[in-house]
């Protein structure tokens, strides 16, 4: 067993460097697909990063009546706060509504002097929520309609808002979608591509196939070989593509970080480097190991 | 007991015409059988169902303790290796050279590497290219090449050799020597089946011939030649 094992450990490795430019072509293929399966994961990164920046900036503020006390907004604020959709709430009150208006427009003289001359604080105490998922709002909105939160309530932003918020929902949800439907095709035809490679490199060598069969080569010693021959290409393109990505991405982060404020691809690629080159490993071997598997079943049968 | 049986067998590959037709003979242990007749005869199907690559539609192929007809795929390998078969076409891995060919019929075996290391340069030797076991079969003549073929046939000592026009794409010196060789291995005790058209290999070896004719044996001789049909 150990004999049989470590002789068709040594015939891949050989096979390996002997079949050479056929080795290096499978090679250069799985390392293109495997870029495009991390160019995949980092999409990913990207596309959550930025729907979720999308996501944070979406929120409703409720306008309470200047005659409502601070106790009843905290009131208000405890009830939504145990909302299972609401994933925070802030309040403002009427002063910190001043303050932030003031510093909004001091540099605007009329209103700085319009404000001052004012005896009493006209701006209304907020609260601003945010929920769990874009479509939420809906239900929050709901819930602040109830007859015993509107008698304090004067008004609520989703109204004015629903359309922008919806559409925005819609885009989240179409960007986490179409995300997930893209990285499958993609995948998809990165593996059938890796797989028709190691088909064709099979199929070449589909007489030595029949030669060792007729020396009395079990299905196992023609098998194995081939097996090894794949699991050498999914690591070498698996080690390769991560030397080749790496790069790649260093000269893009910083245009994505344009587009997308907060976002570091290259420093997630750089704290994520273990976890990748894992994906990409299994990713490698299971698609090297699998092809050769099924592609050399049809030369094994007779 | 006959080492090689063939009882009643027919093999029919397409409705149209028959390959064999109700063939029957043996091959005693020691002989060396030619297997002659012109293309189309029936000459390859013999030896095809000889090594189970095809399966006979009618009748039953005896080997040795085997009956061939009946063994599975996963029973193939073990039974090759009871038998050494050479081609026309010699049929080498091309990415081993001379030496890794040999070796290749008693790794396959699960022999140990010191059986290897000593057999293999052996024969290498008696088949004459000890010079040669580190050639690729790219870099060695048609001659050589099939003594690297003769020489993994009978490296795991087979019962019988089995010779598919092997001296087809040799010219007459190397088919000389080839025939030779294989008269040498059947002198040392292995059964030969040699399968030919060479009107001058059978005619100079002088042993058994049969002769087929459109899937049929029409001739059966001791010290048999060539006779066109």
């Amino acid at each position: 067993m150990f004999t049989v094992l470590s002789r068709i450990t040594h015939f891949g490795f050989k096979n390996f460097w002997r079949h050479g430019w056929l080795s290096a072509a499978t090679v250069a293929i799985m390392i293109l697909a495997l870029l495009v399966f991390v160019g995949l994961i980092i999409f990913g990164v990207v596309a959550d990063h930025a729907a979720s920046s999308i996501q944070d900036k979406i929120d409703i503020s409720v306008y309470f009546k200047t005659t409502t006390s601070e106790d009843q907004v905290l009131n208000v604020k405890q009830s939504l706060e145990n909302l299972s959709e609401v994933k925070s709430v802030e309040y403002i009150s009427s002063d910190q509504a001043l303050s932030i208006f003031k510093e909004a427009h001091k540099d605007d003289a009329t209103i700085s002097q319009g404000i001052n001359e004012l005896n009493s604080n006209p701006l209304e105490a907020s609260l601003n929520i945010k929920a769990q998922q874009p479509d939420q709002y809906a239900d929050i909105a709901n819930y602040l309609d109830a007859p015993n939160l509107s008698q304090y309530i004067d008004s609520v932003s989703y109204a004015k808002n629903q359309v922008v918020i919806d559409r925005l929902t819609a885009i989240v949800k179409g960007v986490n979608r179409g995300g997930w439907v893209l990285t499958i095709v993609l995948a998809l035809v990165a593996g059938l591509v890796v797989f028709n490679t190691i088909r064709l490199a099979i199929y070449s060598g589909r007489e030595e196939i029949g030669v060792m069969r007729v020396v009395g080569a079990s299905n196992s010693f023609v098998r194995g070989p081939l097996v090894v021959e794949g699991i050498i290409s999914g690591i070498l393109a698996a080690v390769l593509s991560m030397i080749i990505a790496a790069p790649i991405i260093y000269f893009v982060s910083p245009y994505l970080k344009v587009f997308i404020p907060g976002l570091d691809v290259f420093q997630y690629f750089y704290e994520n480097l273990g976890k990748l080159f894992l994906y990409q490993l299994i990713f490698g071997v299971g698609i090297g190991t699998l092809s050769s598997l099924v592609a050399v079943r049809r030369y094994l049968k007779n | 007991m006959a080492m090689v049986v063939f009882q009643g067998v027919s093999k029919i590959y397409n409705s149209h015409s028959a390959a064999l037709e109700d063939l029957d003979f043996e091959v005693q242990p020691g002989e060396f059988v030619s297997l002659t007749g012109r293309s189309g005869a029936g000459k390859s199907t013999v030896i095809k169902l000889l090594i189970g690559e095809e399966k006979p539609t009618k009748g039953r192929v005896f080997f040795s303790q085997y009956e061939v007809n009946k063994l599975k795929d996963g029973e193939l390998p073990a039974f090759r290796r009871h038998v050494g078969v050479i081609f026309q076409d010699f049929r080498l891995l091309p990415m081993k050279t001379a030496y890794e060919n040999v070796a290749f019929a008693l790794e396959v075996a699960g022999r140990p590497q010191r059986d290897i290391v000593e057999l293999v340069p052996q024969v290498l030797d008696m088949v004459g290219l000890s010079e040669k076991s580190g050639n690729f079969p790219h870099e060695l003549s048609g001659g050589e090449r099939q003594r690297v073929a003769i020489a993994r046939a009978m490296i795991h000592r087979p019962e019988i050799i089995i010779a598919d026009e092997p001296t087809g794409n040799l010219d007459p010196l190397n088919t000389y020597e080839i025939i030779k060789l294989l008269e040498k291995i059947n002198q040392l005790g292995t059964t030969l089946l040699l399968a030919t058209h060479d009107k001058e290999v059978i005619n100079t070896l002088e042993k058994r011939v049969i002769t087929l004719d459109r899937g049929r044996i029409i001739r059966d001789e001791e010290k048999g030649k060539y006779i066109l049909v």
